[in-house]
């Protein structure tokens, strides 16, 4: 059972809606006790970091995340949840979870080479550059595109944690891996096959990978 | 990079699709369903629904519609036509679209706009605008009106200014339908998808007169959209996504390629 952690960030439906395609059962709930007995943890998201972080620490679930990542359940980040595992985000200026090291940044609306500005968010289809080795990223064709839509980034604090990167006027860190957590900037659920394919390899991975 | 998408545009109405979309062997499909998942078949980067039905019952139907199409496609896909409220946004939403648009609602209560953002951030609020070239004389200072009522009704509005308010009040992006260029399939309207894209910080999709791949390859660079529309052209099979997405690739423009 995979458990998806509803923390009032948005419309959770179509992480679980993806899950039913791929025939893994699944469970969109903020009660801990449920979560505590999945095997697999998503932690998705959209919405503003400020309100996430708030709503985390009313319900509790801030802690039981970091509990969860320190048992070594494997948990998947996906957008805003990504973000808001580093220490801060620019986003209103914004303390959050802390599990890993890092902060979130702002996409600079800068003139490109081309003379043009940069929109944003950065919204469509991208390529991820991953490192080949990780459990979850594994049989991806290198061309395939995932679904992005933000305006923020992460910046791990350590390089050795970005097992992804995608070019939209900054090369910036689309996938964070450490131990038997992996986050992603994109949405896998949106993202046609490619997208499926993480989720599925999500769901049968173990949460080991040598770093 | 980020790909130029290429998004087909379905009209619904009470659960069917009004113009069929024919495939192999011209086959006439008229479930906006099976039709969706076709498209997500071929590389659709995206796909757009818009419910031409007024009826309450014909609501139900839709998203009845919008929950099947969620269950099989694993793209973005958005909803439009007839959204008044938050609580509409919310059905739509909660039913599977990752966007909603608004178009006369919008211009006749620009605060639906702040609204939807606040509720469900700018990145599902999508204003669709129908716009118009203006006679020569008028005092529309960007010579584009914005029209109404599926282009019926005059407004006034000046279509670049309703632009750049509607991304003040929190549209993540613009659907912008050239009423003059819609159904000719003579080409988009490049002038004005350039001078609106151009002006604004959320991208723009350009909607109307596609009608080949040229088409398409001039408003994505010349114009400078971010995403096509199309109808038409692909519906009535005269060409299919994955060709006019090949057509693009080669001649340098990034298009999703692998799906």
């Amino acid at each position: 059972m995979i458990g998806i952690v509803d923390y009032r960030a948005g419309n959770l439906t179509s992480v679980a809606r993806a899950l039913d395609y791929l025939n893994e059962s699944c469970v969109i709930t903020q009660d801990f006790h449920l979560l505590d007995g999945a095997s697999h943890i998503i932690f998705p998201g959209v919405g503003a970091a400020g309100q996430a972080m708030a709503n985390l620490r009313q319900s509790g679930l801030d802690r039981h995340l970091r509990r969860w990542v320190q048992e070594g359940k494997p948990v998947l980040g996906i957008c805003l949840g990504t973000q808001v595992i580093f220490d801060h985000s620019e986003e209103g200026d914004t303390p959050c979870l802390g599990i890993l090291s890092g902060t979130v940044r702002r996409f600079r609306a800068d003139l490109q080479p081309d003379g043009r500005r940069l929109k944003i968010p950065h919204m469509g289809w991208n390529r991820v550059a991953f490192r080949r080795d990780h459990p979850v990223f594994a049989g991806l064709p290198e061309t395939a595109e995932f679904y992005f839509v933000h305006a923020f980034y992460p910046a791990p604090a350590e390089e050795r944690w970005a097992v992804g990167w995608t070019d939209y006027g900054v090369r910036f860190c689309s996938a964070v891996a450490r131990r038997n957590l992996v986050a992603v900037q994109f949405h896998p659920e949106k993202s046609g096959r490619p997208g499926l394919a993480i989720l599925a390899n999500f769901c049968r991975w173990e949460g080991t990978h040598a770093q | 990079m980020l790909s130029k998408r290429i998004i087909p545009c379905l009209d619904v109405r009470a659960g069917k699709l009004t113009k069929g979309v024919k495939f192999q062997g011209n086959i006439d499909i008229g479930d906006p369903v099976d039709a969706a998942r076709l498209y997500y078949e071929q590389g659709a980067d995206e796909i757009v629904f818009y419910d031409i039905t007024a009826s309450a019952e014909g609501r139900s139907i839709l998203l009845d519609v919008v929950r099947r199409v969620a269950e099989r496609i694993f793209i973005p896909f958005s909803v439009g036509g007839g959204i008044r409220t938050v609580e509409d946004m919310r059905q739509v939403i909660l039913a599977g679209a990752e966007k909603v648009s608004v178009n006369t609602e919008a211009v006749q209560n620009p605060e639906i706009i702040t609204e939807g953002a606040k509720a469900f951030g700018s990145q599902c609020i999508v204003l669709g605008m129908d716009v118009r070239r203006t006679n020569l004389g008028s005092d529309i200072p960007s010579g584009y009106e914005m029209v109404i009522h599926g282009g019926r009704t005059a407004t006034g509005l000046d279509a670049l200014g309703w632009a750049r308010e509607a991304e003040r009040l929190g549209a993540g992006e613009i659907c912008l339908n050239s009423i003059d260029a819609d159904g000719t399939q003579s080409g988009y309207e490049i002038d004005l998808t350039r001078l609106i894209s151009s002006h604004v910080g959320i991208p723009v999709i350009a909607s109307g007169g596609a009608g080949k791949p040229e088409h398409i390859l001039e408003v994505l660079t010349r114009g400078e959209a971010d995403a096509a529309l199309v109808a038409s052209m692909v519906h009535y099979r005269t060409h299919t996504i994955e060709e006019i997405k090949a057509f693009l690739h080669d001649r340098g423009v990034a298009a999703r390629m692998h799906w």
